[in-house]
Order: structure tokens, then sequence, then C-alpha cells
């Protein structure tokens, strides 16, 4: 039976990573490929790596990242952050990247995930959606936002996660600025209505902050995939403890002990 | 040994060719007929799409070339697709080594195609199967299938049985990505490397 996916996700500024990282057992708490190994032999189904660099230097520096982490973890994962070409996500790809996420790049350009798509093919390529539900004209609605979230555009969420599947996405990686860093539980409502609108997996993310969230955001969010940060890098939860919750709660998972 | 992997138009050998870094294996990444004769194993991975990557084949000369090789030869993801008789996507003639056709899951049902994820094989009997524990885990990613037949070595279900490895005298394929399946798959790599 196809499982349920546990994804942490990795911060990383000129190849190193930036959120803090509580694991004793680890030499070096900003080594991201280390820390990459030790998700993966914990049981991640997959990772993501997203580069906050903004510097030119540190765009090469997060390629040879990306070839380190290839080499060295025998799991998939996506990398995001500033990716807005085809020549950036070639590079990426070729690197050993599984997947790219794209996210400013699309709103500004949509036609951009179709050239993306049919280049590389829809599996590799992941829309990311931050999403925050504001006042606007016809009352509060779920608008897309850029700029780590601080920016509206003029798209609304759940057209706009149609319309990305339409266009050649592989899969959506929604990320609710409501509930990002709350710790307070995943958007299970909007999740659900994205789950059920698209036809692609759905990676649900922001608000993790215990154990049943996940459950919740599986069963009653319909996610594919659950993403959180720093509950993982914290050690507020250990992922093998949070696949044999999941797991006795009768939920598909890929159990590695 | 010399072990080959196939160079044509087909994505993500990279990875492949990581995941033979981690086990150790020493290969040559060629489309050079010769060499890939000569090889003593021959790995034929890819991610792509069908018609693209077979009208590559048929450009090159490798279409008529692999059916006939003699040594072992893994086939994986569109690998295992062009060692089919036809594939569904986009109507497309394949190698026919294996006389099944490659369709595409059904879109009516709940499921989200493509497949994706990780998801469990069963029934496996298979030398590129020793050591790995019942139902493991191997991710996939696909859109299309080949259904269950008589060189069915590994099943998984979604939406219907599939086929998740085939295998026919030297010919031996699986339709996930053994590259990025964690332990199971370095197992399968690996043991693909063991046949003597």
């Amino acid at each position: 039976m196809l499982t349920k996916r546990i994804i942490p996700c990795l911060d990383v500024k000129d190849g190193r990573t930036v959120k803090g990282v509580n694991f004793v057992n680890l030499r070096d708490a900003g080594d991201a490929v280390e820390l990459g190994a030790l998700y993966a032999a914990h049981g991640a189904d997959e990772l993501v790596y997203l580069d906050i660099t903004a510097t030119v230097d540190g765009r090469s520096t997060f390629i040879d990242l990306v070839r380190k982490v290839a080499h060295t973890i025998n799991i998939p994962f996506t990398v995001g952050g500033g990716i807005s070409s085809i020549a950036d996500v070639s590079a990426l790809l070729h690197a050993g990247a599984d997947k790219v996420s794209i996210n400013s790049a699309a709103v500004k350009n949509p036609d951009l995930i179709n050239e993306l798509s049919l280049e590389f093919g829809s599996q590799c390529i992941v829309v990311a959606i931050d999403t925050r539900y504001i006042e606007t004209e016809n009352g509060h609605e779920h608008i897309v936002h850029t700029h780590g979230g601080r920016k509206p555009t003029e798209l609304r969420t759940i057209p706009w996660a149609k319309e990305v599947e339409e266009r050649g996405a592989g899969e959506i990686l929604l990320t609710s600025m409501d509930t990002d860093g709350t710790k307070a539980g995943f958007a299970l409502e909007l999740t659900a209505t994205i789950s059920g609108a698209a036809n692609i997996p759905v990676i649900a993310s922001g608000g993790a902050g215990n154990m049943e969230h996940f459950y919740e955001v599986f069963t009653t969010g319909k996610a594919d995939a659950g993403l959180a940060a720093s509950i993982f890098h914290f050690r507020e939860i250990d992922i093998p403890d949070l696949k044999q919750y999941l797991h006795d709660k009768n939920l598909p998972m890929r159990m590695t002990r | 040994m010399k072990t080959v992997i196939i160079k044509y138009n087909a994505g993500n050998v990279q990875s492949v060719m990581y995941a033979l870094d981690r086990i150790g294996a020493s290969y040559l990444y060629t489309d050079d007929v010769e060499e890939i004769r000569s090889a003593d194993k021959v790995i034929f991975p890819g991610v792509g799409e069908a018609s693209t990557t077979m009208n590559y084949l048929r450009k090159v000369g490798l279409d008529k070339v692999i059916p006939t090789l003699k040594q072992p030869f893994f086939g994986t993801c569109i690998g295992m697709q062009l060692m089919c008789r036809f594939s569904e996507e986009n109507n497309t003639e394949c190698m026919g080594i294996f006389d099944v056709d490659v369709k595409r899951f059904p879109g009516d049902t709940d499921l989200k195609v493509p497949h994706m994820g990780w998801n469990n094989i069963t029934g496996y009997q298979t030398a590129l199967t020793t050591g790995l524990p019942d139902n493991a885990y191997v991710y996939f990613v696909h859109s299309y299938a080949a259904p269950v037949c008589e060189y069915t070595v590994a099943s998984c279900e979604y939406v219907l049985p599939f086929s998740a490895m085939l295998h026919k005298d030297n010919f031996f394929a699986a339709q996930f990505h053994c590259e990025i399946s964690g332990d199971a798959g370095q197992q399968i790599l690996q043991n693909f490397l063991d046949i003597i």
C-alpha cells in the first residue's frame, strides 16, 4: 500500500543548515549532508533542502551541497529556493536532486511550470504554494503569497493549485503561513480542499507541533506527505517514534526498524 | 567486472551512478555498442517519456542491440517500460523483450496519478530480491505500468496489481527506483552486480 510520507525540511545558507539543531551525536550540527543522512537513517521518507542564500557564490555552494547529498543518501530529495529558470533546474537535477520546488518564479511566470514539466517531466516538478487567509474585497479568502509569505499576490489559492496541476506540476507543497511556526497543527480544511481538488500529491507544511497533528493532516487533511523543520531539528519529535505512532494508528507507513 | 550504464536521452541517470558509487562499484556510462556488448553487466535506467526515449534508441540503433544482449541486463523505470512490447504513453512500440503492454493507471478513481512514493512489493522470488525483508518498501514515480504477467517476479498494488519487477532469461527489470529506495534498493542493485 502506498504510504504516507514524513519529510524533514532543512534550510541551508552558504551550504550549511541555519535553523538550530539539537542532535548531540552530530559532529557538526550545521553540516547539511550529515544531518540529511541522519534523517534518512531515522526513516525519513524524503528530504527537502531549501536554499535561503541570496548571493551568487552561495548558489554555487548549494550545487556542491546537492552533489554531496545525492552521493550520500539513498532516499529521494527535493531542492528549492530561488529557482527561476530551466538552467537552474537543469544544474540541480544534474547534480543529483530528484525533484525541484519552484515558488515565486511560478507565480511570476506560470508558463515556467509548463516549460519545466515538458523539459524534465512532471515527476520532478514540485510547485510550492505559500498561502494565507486574509481579508479581501470578497470577505476572507485564501490568497497565495510570495517573499516568504509576506507579500500577497492576486492569486486565490485553490484555483491556483488546480492551475499548477494543469500546467504540469507533479506535486504541490502547500505551506499555510497562518499555521507556520504556531505548533498548533496543520491547516486541515485547506489541505483537504486542495488535496481533493488536485489529482497530484499534496505535501502539507506549517504548524506541526506534535505527533497527533501528523495523524490529523493525513486523515482529516487528506495529505499525502507531512513536512516539518524545527520540531525534527530540535528533536521535539523523533521520526522513528512518529512513524511508529502513525503505524499503530493504522496509517500506511514505511517502517524501517 | 565491467558494468555499463547505457547512455541515452533519459533523465536522472546521475542518481544511479551515485548509488553504484555508494556500493563501491565502478561503471562505464556509454552508448558505444562494442562497449555495451563486451560488458559483464548492463544497467538501463532512466526517467522519461516512452516515445521520445524509444525514438532515440531507434535513431542510434540500440533498439536492435539491447534485445540481443546475453549478459545480465537490468532496466529500471522507463528502462523497464521500453523493454515491454508496447506502451500506451503516446502509443509507442517498444523493444518487446517482455511480451506485455504497458498501460496508464485508470484516472477515474480517488487515487492520484502518478503513483508517487513508497509502496511495498510482494511475492518476489528472483536473484535480485535475495536478502530483502518481506513486503519491502521501494520508491515509485510513474503513471504507466505493466500488468501482472508471466514474467512478473514481484508485484505491487496501486489502483490495480501491477508488475514491480519482471524477469526473463538474462533480462531483469524494476518499475521502481532502486537508486533512491533506501537499503532495499541498494540491496537489489548489489544483488544484480553479484549475479555470476
